[in-house]
């Protein structure tokens, strides 16, 4: 473990009051933010730091996501640092305002507090808001717990900042299960966090620049590809960036992230796939798999976009079996979108392993040690005969 | 022709560096109908100047000599907003 170089305070907080109190610390330029559940908590913490007069923010109570999104995107073009924060439907209607942001290069961070996509109408965790907008352009990394939830918001918004990347980032995490959850979550000074992310340099400011330019005009066939060309550009500098900003924040806590993480991955016949909260169940669930003398171990996949494919096959290579859980369908897909990717990572490996996916926890179904357990024989059992009977299946499902 | 730039030639994020590059653009292509003045009857009140929304009434010395056919859309605006009815729109092709 690195050395850790500032003091840090133990405080007991749900997701929620971990992200609100990261932006605090951040002590953004301008907010703009809509209500919804489960991010209603989040939001409500941050107004309370504003009405205290505890940070300098400007928040900007907006009437809808889509003009939150729209907002922010003005801010952060006049040269603020901009943070907001949704879930499910409002995310769902951002989505326009998405590409936008990402195409302007402009770095606003915000927290995604997952939650299942209408309809039917639902309130709880799945993924399927923000994986739809895996194509969005946006930095998407999915935290674990209330600590990551804190850390992870600190280190995406240094990389999204870093002037190689200049990309919008969001991070994650399972509404309610994560976000009203209360656990210790271990704290930098606010002093801290401010020499850590640094005083804003944005890459152009409308309100601050003294030479005149233009935002956001038409861009046709002639240019519009190459403009799409320097945002790939700016994604393929996000991993470097996201190395370099957690790098720096392990000397500062001894905390290390990883794009993706293994538990017990050493040697494992199966190694199962999982994002978020559940990634903590499975992992109680290798330790009593292997209790019983099973070969199973987990990865843990944290970066999403831009997807760490060469990690993946590091981390997955050697196994015989994969088993990819997703808390999201693609509807009409071969596979979830997690299961996509890993498969696609895993081409070129020699010893490439065979890949099976489960999809479970729609719409809040929980998912206990029971249904992991269950996924891990079917790995098991493909990793015996070699034969898959299915590659897509459901967990917990009637 | 101009060679276009590469994408590692280019502002980020499709910025337009330089102001006023509207007028590179030729939008005077674009009409269907041609704003034509009767020098005879235009008294100068410059409505038309005022009212264009593509600044493509020439002014000089204080009077209305014509138009920048380069960028006028052919709006009919000029027209509709002259008091003395001293500027016709005429189909490009009947011109």
């Amino acid at each position: 473990m690195a050395k850790i170089s500032a003091p840090q305070v133990k405080l007991p907080l749900t997701g929620n009051d971990a992200a609100a109190l990261a932006m605090k610390q951040v002590n953004p330029d301008v907010v703009a933010a809509y209500p919804i559940t489960p991010q209603t908590e989040l939001m409500q913490t941050f107004a309370q730091y504003v009405a205290d007069g505890e940070v300098d923010t400007a928040l900007i109570t907006v009437e809808s996501e889509h003009s939150a999104m729209s907002a922010c995107i003005g801010a952060a073009a006049a040269g603020a640092r901009t943070m907001t924060a949704t879930s499910a439907n409002g995310f769902a209607l951002m989505w326009e305002v998405l590409y936008i942001a990402a195409s302007l290069r402009l770095p606003i961070t915000m927290t995604v507090v997952n939650r299942a996509l209408s309809g039917p109408i639902n309130i709880h965790c799945d993924h399927s808001d923000s994986m739809g907008a895996r194509d969005a352009g946006w930095l998407q990394i999915y935290a674990e717990n209330p600590q990551e939830a804190y850390d992870l918001l600190l280190i995406a918004l240094k990389a999204a900042e870093n002037h190689d990347v200049l990309l919008p980032a969001m991070v994650m995490y399972d509404g309610f299960i994560i976000s009203h959850t209360m656990e210790v979550v271990q704290t930098l000074p606010d002093g801290a966090v401010k020499d850590y992310i640094g005083p804003y340099r944005p890459a152009y400011a409308l309100l601050l620049d003294k030479k005149p330019f233009t935002v956001g005009p038409l861009d046709f066939h002639d240019y519009y590809f190459e403009h799409k060309r320097q945002e790939i550009e700016g994604t393929e500098h996000a991993p470097a960036a996201l190395a370099e900003a957690a790098a720096e924040y392990e000397n500062l806590t001894g905390r290390h992230y990883a794009p993706v993480e293994t538990y017990r991955a050493d040697g494992a016949d199966v190694i199962l796939v999982a994002l978020g909260s559940t990634a903590g169940t499975a992992r109680y669930v290798v330790d009593v798999l292997r209790e019983q003398g099973k070969a199973v171990g987990l990865m843990k996949l944290r970066t999403f976009r831009p997807f760490p494919h060469r990690e993946v096959a590091d981390a997955l290579g050697a196994t015989k079996c994969v088993v990819v859980c997703d808390r999201v369908a693609s509807f009409g897909a071969f596979g979830s979108p997690t299961f996509m990717e890993v498969r696609s990572a895993l081409y070129e490996v020699p010893t490439r392993p065979q890949v099976i996916n489960y999809i479970y926890g729609l719409g809040g179904r929980d998912i206990g040690p029971d249904l992991l357990e269950q996924a891990y024989g079917e790995g098991l059992r493909v990793a015996k005969t070699g034969e898959i009977k299915q590659h897509v299946d459901y967990l917990g499902v009637r | 022709m101009e060679k276009k730039k590469g994408w590692k030639e280019i502002p980020i994020g499709g910025l337009i560096t330089e102001a006023g590059n509207a007028q590179e653009y030729e939008t005077g292509s674009w009409r269907t109908f041609k704003p034509v003045l009767d020098q005879k009857t235009c008294n100068n009140c410059l409505i038309c100047w005022i009212f264009c929304p593509d600044t493509s009434i020439v002014v000089e010395n204080e009077e209305m000599v014509g138009f920048d056919y380069v960028h006028c859309k052919g709006c009919g605006i000029c027209a509709a907003e002259c008091p003395k009815k001293a500027i016709a729109m005429v189909l490009e092709e009947e011109e």
